[in-house]
């Protein structure tokens, strides 16, 4: 059994990021208001076929009239609109889209999407990335870091699998290689495009350690399917070990 | 289709008058895609390199953008003279109008075949891509108005059209006109700014 | 007025390549129909493959070809080429040609009091060119390359570098062509050929929601037809409007010159693809309007504040395109934008619900099989349009874009709301088209199967969604927080299957009443609109014997003082 699998269930997966349950509770909001909206038209509905059935109802009584009252369902929901979208919507959104922690308090990492495969590139200890180039993309290289640039010397690549820490927000440069793919954490409740040509930047921060799944939200050809990596929250210090494991190593 | 039925549509504007409006409208939807996205791309993209206005031939899109619009008024003269009676004069202004959209494409033939050897080709560049595509689209559409105007010169020759009876004329010249707006609009987008 | 001189016309010119506007509807409906039925059949695949993944198709998996099923088991690109042409095939070939083509083409020009349409030769072409779209579309799946499968948005660069989308784009610009000059038509024919005394708020409401959708589709695809050219242009030519610099696809540096952007190709796409969705729904409430009128023996509550909504919805769905891209890159302003225009257009649509609702108080009410689809519409669209309150709200979209919550979403909306009226407009205006009635027990087992079952299918996916399960997976078990759901997929196939089972009663009675139907009268719902003022079926290429003179609105049901309880628009008094 994966240990993974504990996160998810029939319902929401597990609320692991600090805007998650935000988002959570814009869910619980609406689909309350539907819920609501939805059993009084279906009980006033179930009322009108019974009570007026042509057996109990012989003569429809007939008229043209449109009483203020029947305008009370569209003014109620246009309040209700009104508060969910400047009340409720504008603050997270702009929380999660435009409040980006600075990269001096953040786990910087940019994220490579291709087909089908997450590349995940640090800047390592010195906080710079190292120079990419196209042509210099192979297999051994899929970043194609530029091995005589002194930036890149310390930077980590990896494939479908990023580690963070916990306890600092992760800013993240998305972009993609090839075909557009999306970004998406469940368990975050992040999404985003990575669109080739182009470099969005999001944001989240995990409030629980463990293991969070990466799918493809965006149809990116035959292997989008199985385009799944794996985000590893590490309490701080073991963060700390594999980032000076992986400076031994010294693998571009 | 004769126009001696325009009391019998609910507005009073004959169905084909009507049907041209409401075609043409549709064709401001066409453009307007291609021309948007010509504008959003040469202002937005980094990549949207813009020919030096030597090479662009400026004179002489000034001179076939003169051509059309004269083409337009001769349009206007053709129907003028139908309506007065003249089938004489119809003829030949829809005669000049055919003769000047020829003159258009030719210059157009001209300036392609000049820009292609100079460089400029549909993959040269996205200057290039949006100048031949936009520009093609309105040469399709001007052959189409060749081909329409042509129909209604044999249809004049046959006697077909007097005072009364000449609402086909009058719908062709809509559709000129906007051809020669929609030039209006391209000529300055390429060769001006 | 006497009827037009009767001409022999061949076999050819009477029912192949006819002007008159009931043949032409009857063509688009048994086009539609059957294009339904093959869009309806590659999900049926598709849902083998996702209650059991990897396991060989039952007796099909023989027939497909290796390239496609090598031992009966999908691949992963005819999965998608399977999930790309339903989605193109039961739009553009299916739903919009049979609630715009077939009905539109059929009574409009009957309730306007018309002869035909304000151009009958176009017509005929409109229908010819949708025809030769059609076939050409499905005839990707032969073709060397195979069909789309980029999905039914070919969203860039994806689009520009699979096979099969050079088909889908020619095809659609096909399907783009029938669809303008249909437009014209109807935006023609209702301006100007009312009958006397037809005024604007005379008009049926399906009338109004026919004019309008004519006024969308005229304004709003254009603009993809200049997307697709460009986009063929990509493909065919090397050009880089969508296709930015420097990509890299399978290890190779791309060529291309470059520079272009893939977000241009989304704006242009919804541009039309959102107010595509109104031209789904606007006709089906159209139809709605007209049996729950003659259902309830009661004028519609609120016919201007519905006429009012269609019109307002129309102008709306051309603002809120970009609410298909909150994820997308897009500026975080114009979200902000998108989501308020987004959520403004649900008030129109809960309006005309809500005047639909208030229709039955007061009423008397009818169970006949035109009402049971009709009576059903109204819950379905509405779990449709509620569930689309969270995809516009941007935060919630965030987590729901790209899952099976939006399936969820636009099925109950398409499936359960306008093909259930559809199914509804079928069973009322048949006498009608064919002088006969359908056999209305096994309507009724067609209405109860296929409302249940389709219920079954669409719910679970809301729980999907919720769940996180993403769209377009050939194979949903490869991911984690997809496990715990894989059983509704299961329950959501076996559903399908059965549903198909269900319209097998409505095929035959479908076929067997144009030849052994009961034989109809002229106005055997007892109905006010003018399409009951003439024969059934009405006299081919006039309609009428004599040219009707409307005299009041088009529902006066149970005007008190009458004895009649419906008082149809042309009569004297």
């Amino acid at each position: 059994m994966n240990p993974a699998q504990s996160n998810y269930g029939w319902g929401l997966p597990v609320a692991a990021s600090t805007y998650a349950d935000k988002i959570d509770r814009s869910l619980l909001i609406l689909h309350a208001a539907m819920a609501a909206i939805f059993v009084l038209w279906a009980v006033y509905m179930a009322y009108c076929l019974v009570r007026y059935r042509k057996e109990n109802s012989p003569k429809a009584v007939y008229s043209h009239k449109s009483t203020l009252a029947s305008y009370t369902p569209d003014v109620l929901i246009f309040i209700f609109e009104v508060w969910l979208i400047f009340i409720v919507g504008v603050p997270i959104w702009a929380h999660i889209r435009e409040e980006l922690p600075a990269p001096e308090d953040a786990t910087v990492i940019r994220v490579v999407a291709e087909q089908f495969a997450w590349l995940a590139h640090y800047p390592g200890p010195d906080g710079k990335f190292g120079r990419m180039a196209p042509s210099l993309v192979d297999y051994a290289i899929p970043l194609g870091l530029d091995p005589q640039d002194p930036d890149a010397g310390d930077d980590v690549a990896s494939v479908n699998e990023i580690r963070v820490p916990l306890g600092r927000p992760v800013l993240v440069t998305l972009t993609a290689r090839d075909v557009i793919h999306s970004f998406f954490v469940p368990e975050f409740r992040t999404k985003q495009d990575a669109v080739p040509g182009m470099e969005n930047s999001i944001w989240f921060e995990p409030v629980m350690a463990g293991r969070f799944e990466i799918g493809c939200a965006q149809l990116c050809g035959l292997g989008h399917y199985r385009m799944r990596g794996d985000i590893f929250v590490l309490p701080e210090d073991e963060y700390a070990a594999w980032m000076a494991g992986e400076q031994a190593g010294r693998r571009p | 289709m004769n126009d001696t039925r325009v009391l019998d549509t609910s507005t009073g504007i004959p169905n084909g008058k009507l049907g041209m409006w409401v075609f043409l409208a549709s064709e401001v939807m066409l453009f307007g895609g291609f021309i948007s996205s010509y504008v959003i791309l040469r202002t937005g993209s980094p990549y949207f390199s813009i020919p030096p206005r030597e090479m662009l031939g400026v004179p002489l899109a000034t001179l076939n953008t003169f051509v059309l619009i004269t083409s337009s008024v001769t349009m206007v003269l053709a129907l003028d003279a139908v309506q007065k009676g003249s089938v004489k004069g119809l003829v030949r202004y829809l005669s000049a109008t055919l003769f000047l959209a020829f003159c258009f494409l030719g210059i157009k033939a001209y300036e392609y075949h000049h820009k292609w050897l100079e460089g400029i080709t549909l993959t040269s560049g996205l200057f290039g891509s949006f100048y031949y595509t936009l520009t093609a689209l309105h040469a399709l559409h001007v052959i189409g108005g060749i081909v329409f105007i042509s129909y209604l010169l044999a249809m004049a020759l046959k006697g077909r059209y007097d005072s009364r009876e000449h609402a086909r004329v009058e719908y062709a010249g809509l559709y000129w006109h906007f051809v020669d707006l929609v030039w209006v609009v391209l000529f300055p987008i390429f060769y001006l700014l | 007025m006497t009827a037009a001189v009767h001409r022999e016309e061949s076999f050819i010119g009477k029912w192949i390549f006819s002007r008159d506007h009931k043949v032409i509807g009857l063509q688009y409906m048994f086009t539609s129909l059957v294009f339904l039925l093959i869009g309806f059949s590659l999900i049926l695949l598709i849902r083998w493959q996702l209650a059991y993944p990897g396991r060989p198709i039952p007796f099909i998996g023989d027939l497909l070809p290796d390239s496609l099923a090598p031992g009966g088991i999908m691949m992963p690109d005819f999965y998608n080429s399977l999930g790309a042409m339903h989605g193109t095939i039961m739009i553009f070939l299916g739903i919009v040609p049979l609630g715009v083509g077939a009905f539109g083409n059929y009574f409009l020009p009957l309730q306007i009091g018309a002869k035909d349409m304000a151009f009958p030769t176009l017509n005929m072409s409109s229908y010819w060119v949708y025809f030769v779209g059609g076939v050409l579309m499905l005839s990707s799946f032969v073709l060397p390359g195979g069909a789309a499968r980029a999905g039914w948005t070919s969203y860039v660069p994806l689009s520009v570098i699979s096979s099969g989308q050079t088909t889908w784009l020619l095809a659609m610009t096909f399907l783009i062509t029938s669809s303008l000059l249909g437009a014209i038509n109807f935006i023609v024919t209702t301006l100007n050929l009312r009958a006397p005394g037809l005024t604007w708020s005379r008009l049926p409401l399906f009338v109004w929601a026919q004019f309008v959708t004519g006024l969308i589709l005229l304004f709003a695809f254009p603009v993809l037809q200049a997307g697709a050219v460009l986009q063929l242009l990509d493909r065919v030519a090397q050009t880089s409007f969508y296709m930015p610099q420097g990509l890299i696809i399978s290890g190779e540096l791309s060529q291309r010159g470059g520079g272009g952007n893939a977000l241009l190709w989304q704006h242009l796409f919804w541009f039309l693809a959102h107010p595509e969705v109104y031209v789904l729904l606007l006709p089906p409430m159209g139809i709605v309007a007209e049996i729950l009128a003659n259902g309830t023996r009661k004028p519609i509550f609120g016919y201007k504040e519905v006429a009012g909504s269609f019109c307002f919805i129309a102008v709306l769905s051309f603002m809120v395109w970009a609410h298909h891209m909150f994820v997308s890159g897009l500026k975080t302003s114009l979200s902000y934008l998108f989501m308020t225009t987004t959520m403004t257009i649900s008030i129109p649509s809960i309006a005309i619900l809500t005047c639909y609702l208030l229709s039955l108080r007061n009423a008397s009410i009818r169970y006949t099989v035109p009402m049971l689809f009709t009576l059903a519409f109204l819950p379905m669209f509405g779990i449709g349009g509620l569930t689309g309150l969270p995809l516009g709200f941007t935060p919630t979209d965030v987590y729901l874009h790209d899952t099976y919550y939006v399936i969820g979403h636009f099925h109950y909306v398409v499936v359960t709301g306008t093909l259930i009226a559809l199914f509804g407009g079928i069973y009322y205006w048949f006498p009608k088209m064919f002088g006969r009635s359908m056999n209305m027990f096994w309507g009724k087992v067609h209405f109860w199967g296929t409302i249940v079952l389709m219920n079954l299918i669409f719910f679970p996916m809301f729980i999907q969604g919720l769940a996180g399960v993403q769209r377009r997976l050939y194979d949903p078990t490869v991911q984690l927080h997809n496990l715990t759901v894989q059983p509704t997929n299961v329950l959501m196939s076996y559903a399908s299957w059965g549903l198909l089972l269900f319209q097998v009663p409505f095929i035959v009675n479908f076929f067997w009443s144009i030849f052994k139907g009961a034989r109809s009268e002229e106005n055997p719902w007892q109905a006010t609109t003018l399409e009951w003022a003439c024969p059934s079926p009405p006299l081919p290429h006039v309609n009428f014997e004599k040219v009707p003179t409307v005299h009041r609105g088009p529902y006066e049901y149970s005007v008190p003082g009458r004895e009649a309880d419906f008082w149809p628009q042309n009569e004297e008094n």
